[in-house]
């Protein structure tokens, strides 16, 4: 094995981030929030009531947009009818306090029940998310925020129809225009806090994999269903708090209070912001909610302006304001870069204990319309072993690949771990049984760091439920701090620590082969699938990723290796499979292989 | 009752029908829904309203005005929303790029015309009934436009370049096809025919901005239902989908006749969200 000996930093550039105090880094993301905290809670000392309200409205605002950026900047999903959850919370709190349809209810009990129903619908309405495609699921949004008006409308006996109903006035220290605005102020505080707590957690990184490497996210065993669904809940629940208090500062809604107007406010407050920031849509609120104020004019033509700035966000600056904020990212990285694995450091990695047997795969056969991609395939992968899959191209070597991790439910035959059969398409519970993979095109979230990246990898080892995450509880943080050592531990052993902090995207090709070879180790994977690692690759760079593999394979992990390198696969494997047509025609050792006359004669060349 | 729920049916229907011909051909030629496909349709009541009533153009002159603007806004969709986003890896783009011009249009609409319901004029000076135009005329219009496209991309060239661009854009490319002229003028043809929807249904929806949205919606169902790109599917299901909506706002009021097609739309695409006619998923890995 020929690791580079001496540790150096290979190439001379300071450790941005993650080397400095962690204490100093989290003070520098919290100074905007604190900052925004100070000004809001000074705002009485130096403005009227008129904008008093105004803030007031912004805060309830916030309290909606927080849960749906969860939704529509995190996981990605376009959820344009969000006001129909405002006016089910708005109704649900006004009912109940005014007594229409039960006795009279506290407002804080009206409130938390108008969170409960914005919960429950906020699933419902999510619902489809999961099976739709993206306008589809647009649709169904803006098909429910039609409905909830109309039924609000003609539901009379209970909403007071067009006429209206009053809405709920909180008691005590809150019931003045300052006091409601300190209690809305909390609320708006809270859920800042909150949903900041989710997107620095695994939770927030799962959404993101969700939203732009969806096929990657399975493969880490993010469960989709169950993660959209938990956030839906959330983020419904505060579009019904934020309901009630709408009511409240409206002090008497009728339908005609929910224009569409709100929804593409709310929505479009998240894209001026950014995708997968807190702090991009928290000032894209206060922005939308104040800049109508500014003058009369604006005030009827203020739909029209958002809808022109969304199309100004969409065509000119898709990330946003958190984009313009980020300028850690504009700084130029270093020109030369050079990948220096250290497989040395894989011990702190693969600390793993678990012995694992033989993956076989028995007789899989699946087709593609007419075309047979694998025909009874027979494979054994033994662990500590690296197996090359080789073959021309169409020989069904990646198909394979995807039956193993999931993707293809075979049309016959079985894939058996230690002798227990894997659940057949089902991609996102491979995870759990420690099979790792790397994708041809490599599959990142370009929007996140490399770090957060290579930290998706280790997911389902966390273990802190979602509302640890969202209220930062102890297991939050041992989850958090595991994860980021594991991850920077990975990042070492590929030779890219020094990049951690550096968005995804601005790598270069080949450093994104490495990160999601780091990203697999995560895992602490038995098998570990490699899709074409060295594709793309200098020959220096193959010498080290040749190194790597083994390395990886001595720590008792099976490594399943498609290449097309033939001096790759003949350097490194101890064993190789060749196939043609979607059949195996030829097992055993390299040598046995470079003497095979079929082979020779159908893939290798004479 | 029955007649007048037949009438309003079909007709209603017939609007819908021809919006979902409308995102179908605008889909077909980039593979793109466009929230613009209601607003077209809504701009068709509109600006036959504006034409003839407020500036007294002649039907006939109106109405070739009302398509040729409609298919101006298909032309500007294209260019604006549609072009900048599809080099874009991110597929999600054009929703939020169409759905921001559709609300421009929508709000500049409002707010230069009018919030209200305005009345659109009589086209043909005939005598009412049961039989009136306000109900044959869309169902007219919306048969021209299914078997005009037909024979469009059965019988002509052009249709047939549409038809390879929808199949395969980049076989169609090494093909020396001129992909982007022939989007454009897909999204002229698509302009046009929501134009019509609006126009030739502007008795019965009247000339109102919030139609927008409305036939944005109604017009998406039958496609969803019917499978994407079937014309005919979106025809047989926009005209089930306007009869079952006025029986059911006749016979139990127009909040059900919402929800249950609205409950519709939403468990038939669960069961099956490739639509009822439409193909199994394509491969993702």
């Amino acid at each position: 094995m020929d690791a580079p000996a001496p540790p150096r930093a290979p190439f001379g550039v300071t450790e941005p981030a993650l080397v400095r105090p962690k204490s100093m880094a989290t003070l520098e993301m919290a100074a905007p929030y604190i900052g925004l905290t100070l000004a809001a809670i000074c705002l009485p000392l130096v403005s009227d009531d008129y904008w008093g309200g105004i803030a007031t409205r912004a805060c309830v605002y916030w309290v909606l947009v927080s849960g749906l950026n969860l939704v529509v900047g995190f996981a990605g999903q376009i959820a344009i009818g969000w006001v129909a959850l405002l006016t089910l919370g708005a109704y649900t709190a006004s009912v109940l306090t005014a007594g229409t349809a039960t006795p009279e209810l506290s407002p804080y009990l009206a409130l938390i029940l108008a969170g409960s129903a914005g919960a429950i619908f906020g699933v419902i309405v999510g619902l489809p998310a999961l099976r739709l495609r993206t306008f589809y699921f647009a649709m169904t949004t803006l098909g429910f925020a039609t409905i909830v008006t109309q039924v609000a409308l003609a539901w009379g006996s209970v909403t007071g129809g067009g006429v209206g109903v009053a809405g709920p006035i909180f008691p005590g220290p809150f019931s003045t225009q300052w006091g409601f605005y300190y209690f809305c102020l909390i609320l708006a505080a809270l859920c800042t806090w909150m949903t900041a707590n989710i997107a620095a957690s695994r939770f927030g990184r799962g959404l993101i994999a969700i939203r732009d490497a969806e096929v990657a996210a399975e493969a880490c065993g993010i469960a989709k269903p169950v993660l959209l669904m938990t956030v839906f809940l959330f983020s419904g629940a505060a579009a019904g708090v934020a309901g009630g208090l709408f009511a409240s500062l409206q002090s008497y809604i009728t339908p005609d209070a929910f224009t569409f107007d709100l929804s593409v406010l709310f929505f479009i407050a998240i894209l001026i912001g950014g995708r997968g920031s807190i702090l991009g849509p928290l000032l894209g609120t206060i922005i939308l909610t104040v800049l109508p104020e500014f003058s009369a004019p604006l005030v009827a033509w203020s739909t029209f302006l958002y809808a022109a700035l969304l199309l100004l966000i969409v065509l000119a600056i898709p990330g946003g304001i958190a984009e313009l904020l980020d300028y850690k990212n504009r700084r130029p990285l270093e020109r030369h870069r050079e990948i220096v694995p250290r497989p040395d450091l894989l011990p702190r990695v693969l600390n793993r204990t678990i012995e694992a047997g033989p993956l076989i795969l028995d007789g899989i056969t699946l087709s593609f319309g007419g075309v047979r991609a694998i025909d009874a395939l027979d494979l054994e992968l033994r662990p500590g072993e690296v197996h090359g899959l080789i073959g021309p191209n169409g020989s069904g070597k990646t198909t394979t690949l995807n039956v193993i991790s999931g993707y293809y439910p075979p049309q016959a035959g079985v894939a058996r771990l230690n002798g227990i059969a894997l659940p057949p398409g089902a991609a996102p519970l491979r995870a759990s049984r420690r099979i790792a993979r790397t994708f041809q095109t490599p599959r990142l979230i370009g929007g996140a760091s490399v770090l957060q990246n290579v930290m998706i990898g280790g997911t389902i080892d966390g273990h802190g439920s979602f509302a640890e995450s969202l209220l930062a509880l102890p297991r939050h943080w041992r989850d958090e701090t595991r994860l980021r050592e594991a991850a920077l531990s990975a990042l070492s052993v590929v030779g890219l620590a020094q990049l951690g902090a550096v968005r995804a995207d601005r790598l270069q090709h080949s450093e994104l082969r490495f990160i999601e070879i780091a990203r697999a180790l995560m895992l602490r994977p038995a098998f570990l699938l490699l899709d074409e690692p060295a594709a793309g690759l200098s020959a220096e760079e193959i010498r080290r990723l040749g190194a790597l593999i083994v390395a990886i394979s001595h720590h008792g992990t099976g490594v399943l290796l498609v290449e097309h390198h033939a001096d790759l696969i003949f350097d490194i494997c101890d064993r190789i499979t060749v196939l043609n047509l979607g059949r195996v025609l030829a097992v055993g050792t390299p040598a046995e292989i470079r003497s095979h006359r079929e082979v020779v004669s159908a893939y290798l060349g004479a | 009752m029955l007649e007048s729920i037949i009438a309003y049916g079909l007709a209603t229907g017939a609007v819908y029908a021809m919006i979902g011909v409308t995102y179908n051909v605008m889909f077909s030629a980039s593979r793109v829904f466009s929230f613009t496909a209601g607003v077209l349709g809504m701009l068709g009541g509109v600006l036959g309203s504006l034409f003839i009533l407020r500036l007294h153009l002649p039907a006939a002159l109106g109405f070739v005005a009302t398509l040729a603007a409609g298919a101006l806004v298909g032309i500007v969709t294209e260019i604006v929303t549609v072009r900048p986003v599809l080099k874009s890896l991110d597929q999600h783009l054009y929703v939020l790029s169409t759905l921001a011009f559709a609300l421009l249009i929508q709000q500049f609409t409002a707010i230069e015309w009018s919030t209200e319901p305005q009345p659109f004029p009589r086209l043909l000076p005939l005598p009412g009934g049961p039989l009136d135009q306000q109900f044959w005329l869309p169902i007219l219009a919306c048969a021209a436009t299914i078997i005009g496209l037909e024979l469009l991309y059965r019988r002509t060239l052009v249709g047939r370049a549409f038809l390879a661009i929808a199949e395969d854009s980049y076989a169609a490319r090494a093909l020396g096809l001129p992909e982007q002229r022939l989007r454009m003028a897909s999204y002229a043809l698509a302009g046009a025919i929501g134009a019509l929807a609006g126009f030739a249904g502007g008795e019965v929806l009247l000339a109102f901005f919030a139609n927008a949205p409305m036939l944005n919606f109604y017009g998406f169902v039958p496609v969803a239902l019917g499978g994407m790109g079937s014309n005919r599917g979106a025809a047989i299901g926009g005209l089930a989908l306007g009869l079952f909506q006025q029986a059911a706002n006749f016979l139990v009021g127009g909040i059900f006749a919402s929800v249950a097609v609205f409950a519709v739309f939403i468990v038939v695409l669960l069961a099956r969200p490739e639509g009822l006619a439409g193909a199994g998923t394509a491969r993702r890995v």
